[in-house]
């Protein structure tokens, strides 16, 4: 035995850090494994296997056995081998379930010219298109009339305005607080000041959301005068309230672990404790502060009741601030339960949260891109 | 390499006539120190000559540092602390109501125990200062960042990675630095606390010798633990026990001749 005694030596340490081990592990997978269910819910779209056409070519059921199994499979909405598990007549019932479908269609909408298209194919998703009875082109996203409209392009401007509008009031704001704290404030003050902001943290959204939408909105709209009482601009400002507390931690945390040497060494230079704060407090703390931005901005992104309850749930495309907008987030919230299970718009819906992973993923990737450099310029 | 020099034996200085000559710039009268309601320091009383070196050596927690602190009121940042008595510089009371802390600051520069660069540039670790207190012309910012690095013999060892971090250095070229950074806004004064005591023995040697450089334009008032420290870069030392000044007097003096049973116990090693 002797020294040669591996892992048996302390089995309890051995077996605590396999522990730890396997659920930080479990925590990437965690993360790969919801990508990945959301991302096959959304594949049907990123592949063009979703066909919203209103009027599509119908297969008469007696030539079902006639036709191809991929045109068929495709033509009833499942892959090669779900259509492998049914059975002839189960098949044939469905095929007559479109046929009446088909039929039932309005003359008025079957005659459209756009009840052909396949809304769902990436130039109808992302530019805009002359529908009938528009006298331009636009871009819409109006998925339950009677030719679904999946424009995305509102629904992105809508996400993206309410968030800058989100940051631009919290970041401020946040880094305000966290300079104060952390530099300026007196010790009795900051115990006031830090448990109050993050205490904003523990208010549910919804609540946030009902205040924006109760309160704020008029209180706002007597300042700014604005004609829509729900808009971006409303909502903008409750997400910052959302973010605050979590941008003003995490800064507030970077700018505290600042050395105090660092401090003392500009204060002995002659530098007023605002100026130590600004020019060297702030620079030292530059990659934890950016962290804390880059947080901020997926919180936003990914903020739903508020959005949903302030923003007015309009999607239109304007770059104004007062108009009622609709984000991302709030369309999935909104829509989902209506969606028919692995119909077009359910794939579309699925789709939006597979962007928006993927926006928040590239914006921490590269934020942590960024840190990094940060931190190896000192 | 620099020869470590050993210090020569104390007994064969010779006092030169320039230290009783030099005209005295800080004053200290009754200077008593509070945190909280402890008393720090207890009715200090010294005068600390110009362009000299003034060594404070004391056994740990005697008050020294915290003295040394009152020169450029850094002990207004803790909380908590109230001094009374009266601190003059050049005739001036530091504490009076109309001081401007800033212009204190910028007249009596500080060296810390632990090098302190910031996370900038070696250049710009220099210019901050001179930045801060309006100078702005390019030339003139390069001049005093040479002449500074130059004045803390560091010169040749940066020259040619001005704009390289600061924390790429090593211990006792981060400290030098922080010298350079000290002398570049020409305080008349630089406190140094125990700037030595993180540093290996070459590393000390430099700073030793810099010092002793330094001591033609500046006065210096350092803090050390070391006691050959003191006898080889001192001219006057004070001793600190329990937050009073025992004895003060040239560094010859205290270490071969001291007045009092302490001042002889501490210097001779019997504690401390």
């Amino acid at each position: 035995m002797g020294i040669h005694r591996g892992h048996n030596a302390r089995p309890l340490e051995w077996i605590a850090e396999k522990f730890i081990f396997t659920v930080s592990l479990s925590a990437i997978a965690m993360v790969f494994l919801i990508f990945l269910f959301v991302g096959r819910e959304a594949l049907p779209v990123f592949l063009g296997d979703t066909d919203s056409a209103l009027v599509q070519t119908v297969i008469p059921s007696k030539d079902m056995e006639k036709t191809a199994p991929d045109r068929l499979a495709r033509y009833l909405g499942m892959s090669v081998s779900e259509l492998k598990t049914k059975d002839a007549d189960t098949l044939r019932t469905m095929m007559e379930i479109r046929e009446e479908a088909a039929n039932e269609v309005p003359a008025a909408v079957r005659d459209d010219k756009d009840a052909s298209a396949n809304t769902t194919e990436w130039k109808y998703l992302l530019k805009a298109h002359q529908w009938t009875g528009y006298t331009k082109p636009e871009h819409i996203w109006q998925p339950v009339s009677a030719i679904h409209k999946y424009n995305l392009v509102p629904l992105v401007i809508g996400s993206l305005k309410t968030t800058l509008i989100g940051l631009a009031f919290a970041v401020p704001l946040s880094l305000a607080a966290a300079i104060y704290v952390s530099q300026l404030a007196p010790p009795s003050w900051k115990e006031w000041i830090k448990p109050g902001i993050e205490f904003l943290s523990g208010i549910p959204s919804v609540v946030l959301g009902a205040f924006a939408f109760l309160v704020l909105a008029g209180f706002l709209q007597d300042i700014f005068g604005y004609r829509y009482r729900l808009n971006a601009f409303v909502a903008g400002i409750a997400l910052g309230l959302t973010a605050v507390p979590l941008i003003f931690s995490i800064a507030e945390d970077a700018l505290t672990s600042v050395p105090r040497s660092y401090v003392q060494a500009a204060l002995a230079l002659g530098a007023s404790k605002w100026q130590t704060a600004w020019q060297v407090v702030l620079p030292a703390a530059a990659p934890g502060v950016f962290a804390a931005i880059v947080l901020g901005f997926g919180r936003c992104i990914g903020e739903t009741m508020v959005v949903l309850i302030a923003s007015g749930n309009a999607s239109v495309v304007s770059w104004d601030i007062f108009d009622s907008t609709r984000s991302l987030t709030a369309t999935i919230a909104a829509e989902m339960a209506e969606a028919v299970n692995g119909g077009h718009h359910y794939r579309v819906l699925f789709m939006l949260g597979t962007m928006l992973f993927a926006v928040t993923f590239a914006t921490n990737l590269l934020g942590d891109a960024v840190m990094h450099r940060l931190k190896k310029q000192r | 390499m620099a020869a470590i020099t050993l210090p020569s034996d104390p007994v064969d200085l010779v006092t030169p006539p320039g230290l009783l000559s030099a005209a005295p710039l800080i004053e200290a009268k009754n200077v008593e120190l509070f945190y909280g309601s402890s008393r720090a320091l207890k009715g200090i009383d010294i005068t600390i000559k110009e362009k000299l070196v003034t060594a404070f050596i004391g056994p740990s927690g005697c008050g020294k540092s915290t003295f040394l602190r009152c020169f450029n009121r850094m002990n207004d940042l803790i909380d908590n602390v109230r001094i009374t008595g009266q601190c003059l510089i050049g005739g001036e009371d530091i504490y009076a109501k109309d001081v401007d802390v800033i212009e204190l600051r910028k007249r009596v520069g500080m060296v810390f125990q632990r090098s302190n660069p910031f996370p900038k540039s070696i250049y710009d670790n220099i210019a901050y200062g001179l930045r801060l207190h309006g100078t702005k012309d390019k030339s003139e910012i390069d001049g005093v960042v040479e002449s500074s690095l130059r004045g803390a013999a560091l010169w040749d060892e940066v020259k040619d990675r001005l704009h390289s971090s600061a924390l790429g250095l090593s211990g006792g070229q981060q400290q030098r630095l922080c010298i350079a950074r000290a002398i570049a806004i020409r305080p008349e004064i630089i406190l140094m606390d125990e700037p030595a005591s993180a540093l290996d023995p070459l590393a000390t040697v430099k700073i030793e010798e810099l010092i002793l450089e330094l001591k033609k334009e500046f006065t210096i008032v350092i803090v050390t633990h070391n006691m050959q420290q003191a006898t080889r870069i001192s001219d006057y030392t004070a001793f600190f026990y329990i937050g009073e000044l025992i004895e003060y007097d040239l560094t010859t003096k205290i270490f071969t001749n001291p007045a009092k049973k302490q001042t002889e116990d501490y210097v001779t090693g019997r504690f401390g």
